[in-house]
């Protein structure tokens, strides 16, 4: 379960403070699927980053599964994004000199697995790449990369998954079987955050959050 | 993450950038390896003393006519060292075991229709103990020969060959200087020293030397054989206060004849290798430092080039811990890459260096692993600032970098 409260998040810009979020509360049950839609540029990234433990929020708290994540140490953080959380990114992020199996093996490594490589293969199996499991990402479409991504997301069965414009970079079609396998994991349990553009891809969600400014403005679901 | 596997991600960036990474090695490689070639020339050195030592043991003393230089190796040209002295040197000076002098200049030998030119050293039977230097086949002359002033000769292993190749030569008549003189025995073989072969010599009575065959009253050498090594400052004293006794030399002028003792000895061999270990010590010096300082360059262009990446290892779980593990790793390869490669550099280059110079150099295991220890040195020195600021980037700042 993902609990904010009051999350507050300014940046120093020269001399002069922006407050990118002001005040977001926000509560997400497990289990859910959620999207959060809003103008470019109304603070969804950095939200998304905070949720995901890869930023820290200026003020306010946040209990991820009933531990208040927003007092750790940077190890514990570490900790949490390696275990608990899955991250997909709108341009994939992944290590170019790197096969498809070896960046799924990635947070394996980091979190000591005596056999990475049996997991990594079954997690690229999961999301239908299986024939693909030695090509580097510039020898893969961006559905493929994005696949590897998720891939690398869900290898150590976190609890939670995030996307932040997963489907932003791909093609309509291709956009829509990356839903398909998100929507899935959610089908399986796996709490699913995604940020969109897309009101179609919003549809599939239970509930739209939408952000304006920094700040939510209203929900339906 | 497991080191092999940090080693595996090192290697990989490494192959990315070959020519990079081998200029960048280039500065370790000549650093280790100068370190490698000093030590080998410094053992090679030490080697050489240790031989001397066994060779002519430590308790050798040599009184030589002429003021004391350091280095300067002089030939019997001043004339006051006399028969009467050493005898003195003998009665007078206690702690001495052995003394015998000698006289030497470089005479014509001639066998049959052989000819060949050696040093002609005039001395007495103690001369092969105190030197080490027994006779091998026959006899050394003895005492009666010396009083008889006896036209004998006991040849070194070189005399030898040129003389009568394989062919016998105890009993034979040679020439010297156009004297008839027997063989009566032959030496063990010393072995070449860089600048003398001892061997290349032949002995007879000294008496002779100086009556029959030339008619010389001085001597060039007494060599003198110290009960035990502490004796050696006080016998050097006790031959100082008698010999400038005899030869009337005023309190404050300086003496006219010299003592060497080994310490001398080593200080003039360790005296050239300290230089040349002194000039490579030098170049070890400056190139690892320029080579720690390359590899500091490319690792923080390597950071910079790869900020995404240290996101993405963030993003999914890397502590900050295992960044910086990674980066000095990655410099740790690159310098001990550097350092094996300069090791095998380093003994080929000694082994050069005994080959072509006349010096003798030694690879000990000790060297090498003070060359493989300065490139994890270094490594780590240079490594530590570029890792330290790839771990302290902000994983959302990385992930943005273009
Ligand atoms: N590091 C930063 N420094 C200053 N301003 C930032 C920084 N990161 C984001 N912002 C600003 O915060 C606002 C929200 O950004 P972001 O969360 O990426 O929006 P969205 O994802 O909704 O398009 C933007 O106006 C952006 O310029
Ligand atoms: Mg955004």
């Amino acid at each position: 379960m993902i609990e904010l409260t009051s999350i507050t998040k300014k940046y120093m810009m020269g001399s002069s403070e922006v407050d990118v979020l002001k005040g977001v509360d926000l509560k997400i049950e497990s289990g859910e699927f959620v999207s959060i839609m809003g103008p470019s540029g109304s603070g969804k990234s950095t939200l998304m980053n905070i949720i995901g433990c890869l930023d820290r929020p200026t003020g306010g708290s946040y209990i991820l599964n009933g531990t208040r994540v927003d007092e750790m140490d940077e190890e514990e953080l570490a900790k949490v994004r390696n275990r608990n959380i899955g991250f997909v990114f709108q341009t994939f992020n992944l290590l170019a000199r790197e096969s498809a199996t070896e960046n799924v093996e990635l947070p394996l490594l980091y979190s000591g697995v005596k056999e990475p490589r049996a997991l990594a293969v079954e997690a690229l199996k999961e999301v239908g790449l299986s024939h693909r499991l030695g090509h580097r990402p510039n020898e893969l479409s961006g559905g493929e990369r994005q696949r590897v991504a998720i891939a690398r997301a869900i290898v150590l069965n976190p609890s939670i998954i995030l996307g932040d414009e997963p489907t932003g970079n791909l093609d309509s079609r291709t956009g829509a079987e990356i839903m398909a396998i998100l929507k899935d994991l959610n089908a399986k349990g796996t709490t699913l955050v995604i940020v969109t553009h897309d009101p179609a891809i919003a549809a599939h969600s239970q509930r739209v959050i939408n952000i304006r400014d920094g700040a939510v403005t209203g929900r339906a679901g | 993450m497991l080191l092999w596997q940090v080693i595996k991600v090192a290697w990989r960036s490494i192959l990315a950038n070959k020519m990079r990474t081998a200029l960048t090695m280039l500065g370790i490689i000549i650093g280790v390896a100068a370190i490698i070639a000093m030590l080998s020339l410094g053992e090679g050195a030490k080697k050489q003393v240790m031989e001397s030592i066994s060779r002519f043991g430590t308790n050798q003393l040599k009184v030589r006519p002429g003021a004391a230089r350091l280095g300067h190796v002089r030939t019997g040209s001043v004339e006051n060292l006399t028969m009467d002295d050493a005898e003195a040197i003998k009665r007078e000076v206690p702690g001495i075991k052995n003394i015998s002098p000698s006289v030497g200049s470089t005479g014509q030998l001639k066998y049959e229709n052989r000819n060949a030119t050696s040093l002609i050293t005039g001395t007495t039977p103690l001369f092969m103990e105190i030197n080490n230097f027994p006779v091998a086949e026959g006899r050394f002359f003895d005492e009666t020969d010396i009083k008889l002033m006896k036209k004998v000769a006991a040849i070194g292993t070189t005399v030898r060959k040129d003389l009568f190749g394989d062919g016998p030569a105890i009993g034979e008549e040679i020439k010297i200087e156009g004297q008839t003189f027997t063989v009566i025995g032959i030496m063990s073989m010393k072995g070449q020293t860089s600048w003398f072969d001892p061997d290349d010599q032949v002995f007879i009575p000294v008496s002779t030397y100086m009556r029959r065959l030339y008619n010389q009253d001085f001597l060039n050498d007494i060599n003198i054989q110290v009960e035990s090594y502490e004796d050696i400052p006080d016998v050097k004293k006790g031959i100082e206060r008698v010999l400038r006794a005899r030869h009337r030399i005023p309190e404050g002028v300086e003496s006219d004849f010299s003592i060497r003792d080994f310490s001398e000895m080593i200080a003039t061999m360790q005296k050239t290798s300290q230089t040349f270990s002194i000039l490579l010590s030098g170049i070890a010096a400056v190139s690892l430092l320029v080579g720690g300082i390359g590899v500091m360059n490319i690792m923080l262009v390597s950071v910079t080039e790869r900020t995404r990446e240290i996101g993405i290892r963030m993003a999914v779980g890397a502590r900050r811990s295992d960044i910086l593990r990674q980066f000095l790793i990655e410099a740790l390869v690159i310098t001990v890459s550097g350092g094996l490669i300069g090791i095998a550099l380093g003994v080929g280059l000694g082994a050069s260096i005994s080959y072509f110079g006349d010096w003798e150099t030694v690879i000990t295991p000790s060297s090498i692993a003070l060359g493989f220890f300065f490139s994890v040195l270094i490594g780590l020195i240079f490594g530590i600032y570029p890792a330290r600021k790839a771990s302290l980037l902000d994983p959302i700042e990385a992930l943005r970098y273009e």
